[in-house]
């Protein structure tokens, strides 16, 4: 059985994205890409430096490599558009991860100025990836205002606590037909292997990889984790009971 | 709505239980996941003192989860040094006998450019306070020309009205720092025995003016030296505690200008070891988990590479205090003495050396 992982109809060939926020430097995020055997990473643009070779983050992305801008820093939907667009202008392509944040205590995501962005944004031809806390309502205006794929929290940005919105994002797996990547918050191998299992197409991770004491090991460990997870979610996992179950059933002699 | 009110309310009793916190105080404090105002006390307290290397492990597991392994860079431009204040630890205060200069356009032009070629792309532009001289008009005008060869600046100048600071985010500013000095406001009378910074209530609002404004970033702090470096703490980190519950969009963060012994012939009113140094910076970072924290060059390249790790996200490069500094250097007496006088490349070549990634621009 082929396992297709599709975002706006483009074949993707890896389930883990990686950002490349937080690395201790651009020789060590550029070997945790490639040992992740990510296809998608994504990059804040606030931190790409076009006038500067040794700066310039970018350059440091292996080929092959699809490049995600994100919106970091946009307060609302109007900045997530500028900065988008200046992306573009910048030559880093269509795809957007939206990320409107106006919380500097808690890092939550605003999803009514991520909605109007990604309306604007999808009308403008660009691939919408928006970051927004687990809302089955929210879910479905960001698929009528064109997403490519829906990018809940597993908790908030940079806690590393795993996977806080289980009950929601198995509500979204099950409700909306796109692409469900969990984003934020994962901080292990094992939360990223969660997620999978509970039918996440994909997930996202800088955090728990660019802080580890070895951030390329942890990038291979966490694309395992995701692969093991993905072929449970295939496999069908047992389901799980709360009591013990006879082996030789009560009504077994009904026939 | 004002931090004075807060302020006030803290002020009786705060030596009392920054003398009284128990050891058994400073280690809920540290188990505590959001730590309150009552553990930012017991890391600020005498206690605290004898164990940093706790404060520091923790410090640490939440720098590297918020921020990663980054140091931003920043460099510091001043535009002019007429004063009309009479600050007492200040090397541009009125009646000090330094040459006055106010960069013209076309020099703060080629100041943009000298430092805009070494690789500076985060800039903190400066002034004396002098309303007549320096105007706000001016300082737009800055502010729009420096914004066409920075991604991000900043201003540090006298305090502004709301829509002063609004003009100023209009013509491309997104950064505003200012420093209550002291926090002890006899204490500030004393030591601003005149001109218009003898306002404490008018300085003390003005970063909530500036978030008002549409500021993207605010920064506050206290000049550490004038007074009880644990008060002067405890009130910079309840302030911005405060700025930050107040306006959730902007990015509060907070820096540690420590005064150097002498400069500009005044000694510190308290001393503030390194150690003590250090303490402020973990309380900070382990109270205000998500808050920037700034050091500029008036600290030691040797201590600034310690500090890497125990809290700081932003630091001052290659700086020059002086006026029109980086086009033709030593053009005028800087603010202050510059500590770490070491180049842009050889910060960045310490940061490194830490197992951080120095970081030119953070906005665009």
């Amino acid at each position: 059985m082929t396992d297709q992982f599709k975002i706006a109809g483009r074949n993707v060939k890896s389930r883990f994205l990686l950002g490349t926020g937080k690395f201790p430097s651009n020789a060590v995020m550029r070997s945790a890409i490639v040992a992740s055997r990510a296809q998608i990473v994504t990059a804040a643009l606030r931190r790409v430096d076009l006038d500067s070779e040794e700066e310039n983050l970018l350059a440091h992305i292996p080929e092959g490599t699809i490049m995600m801008t994100n919106t970091s820093g946009a307060r609302d939907a109007g900045e997530a558009v500028r900065i988008a667009r200046l992306s573009r202008a910048l030559g880093a392509g269509d795809w957007i991860k939206i990320e409107v944040i106006a919380d500097n205590k808690h890092l939550l995501p605003d999803n009514a100025e991520t909605i109007k962005a990604a309306a604007i944004l999808a009308a403008e031809g660009f691939i919408v990836m928006p970051y927004f806390n687990p809302d089955l309502a929210d879910a479905r205006r960001l698929r009528d205002a064109g997403a490519a794929s829906l990018m809940p929290l597993g908790a908030p940005i940079g806690t590393n606590k795993g996977l806080c919105t289980k009950e929601l994002i198995k509500i979204l797996v099950a409700e909306m037909d796109l692409p469900v990547i969990v984003d934020a918050g994962l901080g292990r191998p094992s939360h990223a292997a969660e997620a999978m299992e509970l039918g996440a197409a994909a997930v996202l991770v800088n955090t728990a990889v660019a802080s580890a004491r070895d951030p390329v090991r942890m990038a291979g460990a966490f694309a395992l984790a995701v692969e093991a997870g993905r072929s449970a979610w295939l496999a069908g996992p047992g389901s799980v009971s709360e009591t013990a179950r006879a082996s030789s059933p009560l009504t077994g002699f009904l026939g | 709505m004002s931090f004075y009110n807060i302020h006030s309310s803290r002020r009786g009793g705060l030596d009392g239980l920054l003398k009284s916190a128990t050891d058994g105080d400073i280690s809920r404090a540290l188990e505590r996941e959001t730590p309150g105002e009552e553990d930012f006390l017991a890391f600020l307290s005498a206690g605290a003192a004898g164990r940093l290397e706790e404060l520091a492990v923790k410090a640490n597991e939440r720098g590297l989860r918020n921020f990663g392994r980054v140091i931003q860079l920043y460099a510091p431009l001043y535009l002019g040094n007429f004063c009309e204040n009479e600050c007492v630890y200040c090397g541009f205060r009125r009646s000090s006998r330094i040459a006055r200069k106010k960069l013209d356009l076309e020099e703060v032009e080629n100041e943009a450019k000298a430092l805009s070629r070494s690789g500076i792309r985060d800039v903190l532009m400066l002034t004396g306070e002098s309303r007549t001289l320096t105007p706000p008009a001016y300082l737009a005008a800055c502010a729009e020309l420096l914004k066409r060869y920075f991604a991000s600046v900043s201003v540090e100048v006298y305090p502004l009205g709301r829509e002063e600071y609004a003009e100023l985010v209009s013509a491309g500013a997104d950064g505003l720092a200012i420093y209550q000095e002291t926090y002890d406001e006899e204490l500030y009378a004393e030591l601003h025995p005149s001109g218009p910074k003898r306002d404490y209530r008018g300085r003390l609002d003005a970063p909530e003016r500036g978030c008002l404004a549409g500021m993207r970033r605010v920064n506050v702090g206290a000049l550490l030296g004038l007074s009880d470096f644990r008060r002067e703490i405890f009130f910079t980190g309840l302030h911005a505690a405060y700025l930050r519950d107040s306006f959730p969009g902007v990015e509060i963060s907070v820096s540690l200008p420590r005064l150097r012994p002498q400069q500009g012939g005044f000694s510190p009113l308290s001393e503030v070891s390194d150690r003590d140094f250090v303490q402020a910076m973990l309380a900070l970072r382990l109270f205000l988990p998500r808050a920037g924290i700034s050091v500029s060059t008036r600290e030691s390249g040797g201590f600034r590479k310690d500090l890497i790790g125990l809290g700081v996200t932003r630091m001052s490069a290659g700086s020059r205090t002086g006026v029109g500094g980086y086009s033709s250097p030593e053009r005028t007496e800087g603010q202050f003495s510059v500590s770490d006088k070491s180049g842009l490349e050889a910060v960045k070549s310490l940061i490194r050396a830490r197992g951080y990634q120095p970081v030119m621009k953070d906005w665009q």
